[in-house]
């Protein structure tokens, strides 16, 4: 899941997590035990046997260990703990979740202090790149863990992104986010429009819109920087990062910069965006009063809206490939465990289950819609059931697909600051009529000075 | 083996016994006193001269906090030069400097004048009023974005229904947003301007009022030429505690903009300038040297203000 909910405390009332249904899918045989599934699941047979071993010699007392998270990921750890208790009575785990914002934030200064670390890390994408570059975590590729064993078993490109310029795996990859348009079927129905409209190019996107709010008022967009993320994104370049190449060159004042500003520009002028910006009370009072009518996130925003942005819309939306046949990764989280963590074999132990293991992994796509980043779970039958949110569309064999399509995106320390950078520059644009080219040479002028080390 | 003492007479055992808990006991009352004052030097060492220091030093080194502290390498006064020259610096300032104009000039015209008036025509409710004007700097910076934000909200708020004409985006228009926090500040302080006015009035002899009445004053006048030349030494320490608060201006733009909004530099202060480069990018040793820049710039204009009071003859505070 990519940038957590930063979410306004006034606005969203949980509903209780969903408990996963015992047993996994409901092919498997009725005799098989947890344990029987983790043992036999993907992950290899002996790298579980060794982590179960691990656990078992340290916490021969009752031990506890902390699990730092942020919401809506916090409820994927919430709902695998009564199976994680089942599997390890001994090991009792303590969820501590902040926003994530102060979340990043809280984990930055616990590891600049060394004090204050939990055992278990979780990390979104937006900040992969800067925490695995700090070197402040266990190195997954050495002995006990030997992680790099297990990266047949996951989409390719997450271990890159976990892995820093010195070779350390610093995470293991939890879920990533498959690009897709998320739309109001109701809304473009009542305007005369058709998925393929929306979805043909980039021009026919934009003048849809324009006649999705003629017809019912609805903003095809929150914001428009939320085009200018996407296409950001898409269609990568193999071996580019999103602001850097793999060489630390700045990219941001080539053509899919310019050309995700103007279409982001374009759309502002037409009016479709409905200027609010993501996780504020506008934004979720818009996907609730029917005033956004689409958005192109990583496939995780179908969770949210499911969970507590706009529960009410069930049955309303719909998924499809972003616009153009642009393929996009948006988002992804990871678990790590710092260096100085107090529990690490059990600490270990947590990450796999989290991580690697097939039960946890649906569990989650099924509460939270985050894409597993486990190739195992992606050939799950789970992943052909149709979504009631999604008015029972099969929209998990469409990500899958948009996940196969999607080129590695290999993640920079600065990527957090570049995206500051573009974000306001994109602002300078819509806001002040700044001239395109100008503002992304400003830009690129800007993340070179502030990454010049 | 035999001790020395063992070989002494007994008195004159006690009597070196006695004498060194004489000795003893005029250490501890010596120590008492510094014993008694620890909780605060210990305190304050910890909490207030270490960070100072330790920003100091951090200043002169790179460091990337999320690699622990054997990370940090010197590069003595590069962070000052590379701090001054982003072109973010300068705009936060300007910024900065903004606010504390905006929302800090407002504050004291209307707190002065309406120091006065609580002072002069509220007896039995003047508690209750200033009390009332008080509450906003009491309270809770996450209740305050709570409520305004709620207020502010483009489509949903307050203000746009009661406002004519078309919505206006409060807090998603760089330059709406900067007056809704600005009035923001306004608003917070606002209070307690009035209770150091009205303290400052509260000191201010009676007889003089009188003789101005019997002189004829209006009451504008009694205002302007008896109250406000003796409220001068308060206005200097209220401007000087505006100043110093307005230039570290961080709790409201950074409670009310969201920092993914595309107006968040167009808000952004000096201070949020300086906890972005902290905490987002992970350059402590460049936010610590902005921090230090910042220092030097409020001393200069706290050390511009009160040449400005003590040269006008101001009252004792300036002088």
């Amino acid at each position: 899941m990519a940038r957590g909910a930063h979410r306004p405390a006034s606005a969203a009332v949980l509903p209780p997590p969903s408990a996963p249904r015992a047993g996994g899918t409901p092919r498997r045989g009725p005799g098989a035990a947890p344990l029987r599934d983790l043992t036999m699941s993907s992950i290899s047979r002996a790298l579980g046997l060794a982590a179960l071993a691990l656990a078992a010699t340290a916490a021969s007392a009752a031990t506890t260990i902390t699990v730092a998270t942020f919401p809506d990921l916090d409820r994927a750890a919430r709902a695998a703990l009564p199976r994680w208790h089942a599997l390890h009575p001994d090991i009792a785990v303590k969820i501590v979740s902040l926003q994530y914002a102060d979340h990043h934030t809280a984990m930055t200064t616990a590891l600049a202090t060394g004090s204050g670390l939990p055992d278990v890390m979780a990390i979104d994408f937006k900040f992969i790149g800067k925490f695995a570059g700090s070197r402040g975590f266990e190195d997954l590729n050495k002995p006990p863990y030997d992680a790099g064993a297990l990266r047949g078993q996951f989409v390719g490109y997450t271990f890159a992104q976990a892995t820093n310029a010195q070779g350390e795996l610093a995470a293991l990859p939890a879920d990533i986010g498959p690009g897709t348009l998320l739309y109001r079927a109701d809304l473009v129905a009542t305007a005369g429009l058709t998925e393929a409209d929306l979805t043909r190019s980039w021009d026919s996107f934009i003048a849809s819109g324009v006649k999705l709010k003629a017809a019912t008022g609805a903003n095809l967009l929150a914001d428009s920087a939320d085009i200018v993320d996407i296409v950001l994104r898409s269609n990568l370049p193999p071996g580019d990062g999103i602001y850097f190449d793999h060489a630390g060159k700045v990219l941001v004042d080539g053509p899919r910069f310019v050309h995700a500003f103007e279409l982001g520009r374009a759309a502002h002028r037409a009016g479709i965006d409905a200027g609010t910006t993501m996780w504020t009370n506008e934004w979720v009072a818009g996907f609730r009063s029917n005033r956004i009518a689409g958005a192109m996130m990583g496939a995780w925003l179908a969770g949210h809206l499911k969970n507590w942005l706009a529960p009410e819309t069930s049955g309303k939306w719909r998924s499809a490939p972003l616009p153009a046949g642009a393929a996009a990764s948006y988002g992804g989280s990871f678990y790590a465990i710092p260096r100085r963590a107090a529990h690490k074999p059990e600490a270990w132990a947590f990450v796999l289950f989290m991580t690697a293991d097939k039960q946890t992994q649906l569990a989650s796509l099924r509460t939270l819609d985050t894409f597993p980043a486990l190739l195992a779970a992606q050939q799950d039958p789970l992943m052909d059931e149709p979504m009631p949110f999604l008015g029972g569309q099969k929209a998990r064999e469409l990500w899958r697909d948009i996940a196969a399509k999607v080129p590695a995106i290999p993640v920079d320390k600065y990527d957090s600051m570049a995206t500051d950078v573009i974000r306001a520059e994109y602002q300078n644009v819509i806001a002040q009529g700044k001239d395109i080219p100008a503002a992304l040479a400003d830009a690129k002028s800007l993340i070179e000075h502030r990454a010049r080390r | 083996m035999i001790s020395p003492e063992s070989t002494l007479t007994p008195a004159v055992a006690s009597a070196r016994a006695g004498a060194s808990r004489a000795r003893r006991r005029k250490l501890a009352r010596k120590l008492a006193p510094y014993a008694f004052i620890a909780p605060f030097f210990v305190l304050f060492a910890v909490f207030g001269l270490f960070p100072l220091l330790f920003s100091v030093w951090l200043s002169l080194h790179q460091w990337d906090a999320a690699e622990g502290l054997a990370a940090m390498h010197w590069v003595g006064l590069e962070n000052y030069k590379y701090a001054i020259t982003d072109p973010w610096f300068a705009k936060s300032l300007l910024t900065t400097l903004w606010f504390a104009a905006v929302s800090g000039v407002p504050q004291h015209l209307v707190a002065l004048p309406l120091a006065f008036l609580i002072h002069m025509t509220l007896r039995r409710s003047r508690n209750f009023v200033v009390g009332a004007y008080f509450v906003p700097y009491v309270t809770s910076s996450v209740a305050i974005a709570l409520i305004f934000t709620t207020l502010f909200s483009k489509d949903f708020g307050v203000i746009n229904a009661l406002l004519p004409g078309p919505p206006i985006d409060w807090l998603g228009d760089a330059f709406w947003a900067r007056i809704a926090i600005a009035f923001v500040v306004f608003w917070r302080y606002l209070g307690w301007n009035v209770v150091l006015y009205l303290s400052a009035l509260q000191v201010i002899s009676g007889d003089l009022y009188e003789a101005a009445t019997l002189d004829g004053a209006s009451r504008w006048q009694q205002f302007r030429y008896v109250a406000l030349p003796l409220l001068k030494p308060m206005m200097f320490f209220a401007i000087t505690l505006t100043l110093i608060g307005n230039l570290q201006l961080f709790e409201e733009p950074f409670i009310l903009i969201p920092p993914d909004s595309g107006v968040a530099t167009s808000v952004m202060t000096t201070a949020m300038f300086m906890y972005r480069m902290a905490f987002s990018d992970g350059d402590f040793g460049t936010a610590s040297a902005v921090s230090w820049v910042l220092f030097f710039i409020i001393a200069a204009l706290t050390y511009g203000n009160a040449r400005l009071f003590g040269k006008e003859g101001g009252g004792d505070v300036a002088r």
